[in-house]
C-alpha cells in the first residue's frame, strides 16, 4: 500500500541515499521502509527518525533541531509512537539529511510490514513505579528486530508497571512490568498499611490482630504493597513481564490478552524471535494481516499456542485466550 | 486496634486531619526536616488517600514507620522514626 495521495504506485523519485542497499531511482514503498512518508505536497516527505523508547539523548536533539532549521518544516511532530518527525522535507535533501544525523548515530526509522521501533514509558530508574526495565530492553529489542520483514507492520512496547502507559494491550506484542508479592508472618507488625495501599482488595487483614489475608486473584502484581510495608513483610516473590499478544489500534481495533508472566528478560528475545518466526511462516497466506486479526482464527490461535509450548514451556499460562475485537455495533 | 508503643519517646507532633495529599506529605517531610535522626514524629492523617499513599512515601523517603493505631474517628496515628528505614526497602 502507498500512501493515498500519490496517484502512480510507480512512481519513482532519484535519490543517493542508501535505502534497503539500493540507491538511484527508488519507488515509494521503498522509501517508506526508510521511514520516509509521501506528504500531499510535491516532492515533499515527512522523515521519520528512530527514537526507540522515546528517549532522545540531547547530543541528538541538538543535531536534530540544526538538520530541521536547515532542511524542513519550522515544527517537528511527536508520533503516536514516539518517534520525532521532520515534515516537509525534499527528497533530493535526504542525503545530505541522512547524512548529517548519522554524524550522531541518529538512524532513519522505517513504516511498512516490518518490525517497529519498539515504545516504552519513561522507565524504572526514575519512575517510582516502575517494576522493570523497561528502557534497556527497548534498546536490546531496537538493536535485535527492529525492521525485520513481516506480513504486515508488527508493534512492540514495554510497560514498566501494570498502570501499562504503553498499552501494552493494544500491541502486536507487548511487554508489562509485574511483581507478585509473598507475605512473612515473623516480621509482620499487623499494622494493616498493605491493606490501605492495596488498591485492588488484593489484601484483607484479621479484625483482630491486623495480619493480612492475600487474594491473588485480585491481585494485579504492582508492589503497592511491598513499597508501603513498614517492616518489610512483603517481599517480591517473582518478578518480571507479563506477555500480551495480538493487539492493535485502527479502523478495527482489537485488545491483546495476556500470554505468559513473570517471564525474565533473557526471555523477551526468544519470545519474539519465535513469536514473528510464526506470524513470517503463517502470516504469508492471509497477505497485509496483522497478528491479531490471524490469531482470532480459532485453527491458527490452537496451532499457535501448541507451537509455543512447544518452543517455550511452562512460561505459557494454562488458559490463554485469543484476542478480542473492540466493537462498534452491539447486538 | 493497632499496634501500640506507648513507652515511646514523641519528639514532635503534627495534627494532618482534613489535610489532603500531596500537601500532607510536604507538611511532614519539613516537620520531619527540622528534627534529628531516629527522633520519633506523631501524625495524624484520615483515613483514604492519605492512608493509601503516605506509609509508601514514608518508606521511600528512608524513614520507618513505628506503629499505626486507628483513632475513633476513624482517623489513623502514625509514629514515624527519622531516618529509621530498612536497608532492603524498595
Amino acid at each position: 500500500m502507498v500512501d493515498k495521495f500519490i496517484e502512480d504506485e510507480d512512481n519513482k523519485v532519484s535519490v543517493d541515499t542508501k535505502i534497503e542497499d539500493r540507491i538511484g531511482d527508488i519507488d515509494f514503498n521503498t522509501l517508506k521502509s526508510g521511514g520516509l512518508i509521501k506528504q500531499r505536497q510535491k516532492d515533499m516527505f515527512t522523515v521519520r527518525l528512530r527514537c526507540p523508547g522515546g528517549r532522545v539523548p540531547l547530543s541528538k536533539l541538538g543535531k536534530i533541531l540544526e538538520v530541521a532549521r536547515k532542511y524542513a518544516g519550522d515544527y517537528v511532530h511527536l508520533s503516536v509512537r514516539q518517534s520525532v518527525e521532520l515534515p516537509y522535507v525534499d527528497y533530493r535533501n535526504f542525503k545530505a539529511i541522512y547524512d548529517q544525523l548519522m554524524q550522531v548515530d541518529q538512524e532513519i526509522a522505517s513504516c511498512g510490514p516490518r518490525v517497529r521501533v519498539p515504545t516504552a514509558c519513561s522507565g524504572c530508574e526514575y519512575n517510582p513505579n516502575g517494576l522493570m526495565d523497561t528502557q534497556k530492553m527497548v534498546k536490546l529489542v531496537d538493536e535485535k528486530f527492529f525492521g525485520y520483514e513481516l506480513p504486515h507492520k508488527f508493534k512492540i512496547s514495554f510497560s514498566g508497571c501494570p498502570i501499562d502507559c504503553a498499552r501494552t494491550s493494544e500491541m502486536d506484542l507487548g511487554f508489562q512490568g509485574a511483581v507478585k508479592p509473598e507475605w512473612d508472618e515473623d516480621t509482620c507488625i499487623g499494622c494493616r498499611i498493605c491493606a490501605k495501599a492495596c488498591k485492588e482488595g488484593a489484601i484483607e487483614c484479621d479484625p483482630r490482630t491486623g495480619k493480612p489475608k492475600y487474594f491473588p486473584e485480585k491481585c494485579l502484581y504492582c508492589a503497592d504493597c511491598i513499597r508501603a510495608c513498614p517492616t518489610n513483610s512483603w517481599r517480591e516473590r517473582i518478578k518480571g513481564w507479563i506477555v500480551r499478544i495480538g493487539g492493535k489500534h485502527g479502523r478495527h481495533p482489537i485488545v491483546g490478552h495476556k500470554l505468559a508472566e513473570f517471564i525474565s528478560d533473557g526471555d523477551v528475545p526468544r519470545f519474539i524471535q519465535t513469536i514473528i518466526k510464526w506470524y513470517k511462516e503463517n502470516g504469508k497466506e492471509f497477505g497485509r494481516t496483522r497478528i491479531g486479526v490471524i490469531l482470532q482464527i480459532p485453527e491458527k490461535w490452537n496451532m499457535f499456542v501448541r507451537m509455543l509450548r512447544n518452543e517455550l514451556g511452562e512460561k505459557i499460562i494454562k488458559n490463554p485466550k485469543p484476542p478480542t475485537k473492540n466493537e462498534i455495533h452491539f447486538e | 486496634m493497632g499496634h501500640k508503643m506507648s513507652n515511646l519517646q514523641i519528639h514532635g507532633s503534627l495534627n494532618l486531619k482534613n489535610v489532603a495529599c500531596p500537601l500532607n506529605f510536604v507538611k511532614m517531610k519539613l516537620k520531619l526536616e527540622q528534627m534529628l535522626e531516629k527522633q520519633i514524629l506523631e501524625v495524624v492523617v484520615d483515613d483514604g488517600e492519605p492512608m493509601q499513599n503516605l506509609p509508601r512515601a514514608v518508606k521511600q523517603e528512608g524513614h520507618r514507620i513505628l506503629s499505626v493505631e486507628n483513632l475513633p474517628d476513624n482517623s489513623f496515628r502514625l509514629l514515624i522514626q527519622k531516618d529509621g528505614g530498612l536497608k532492603d526497602g524498595r
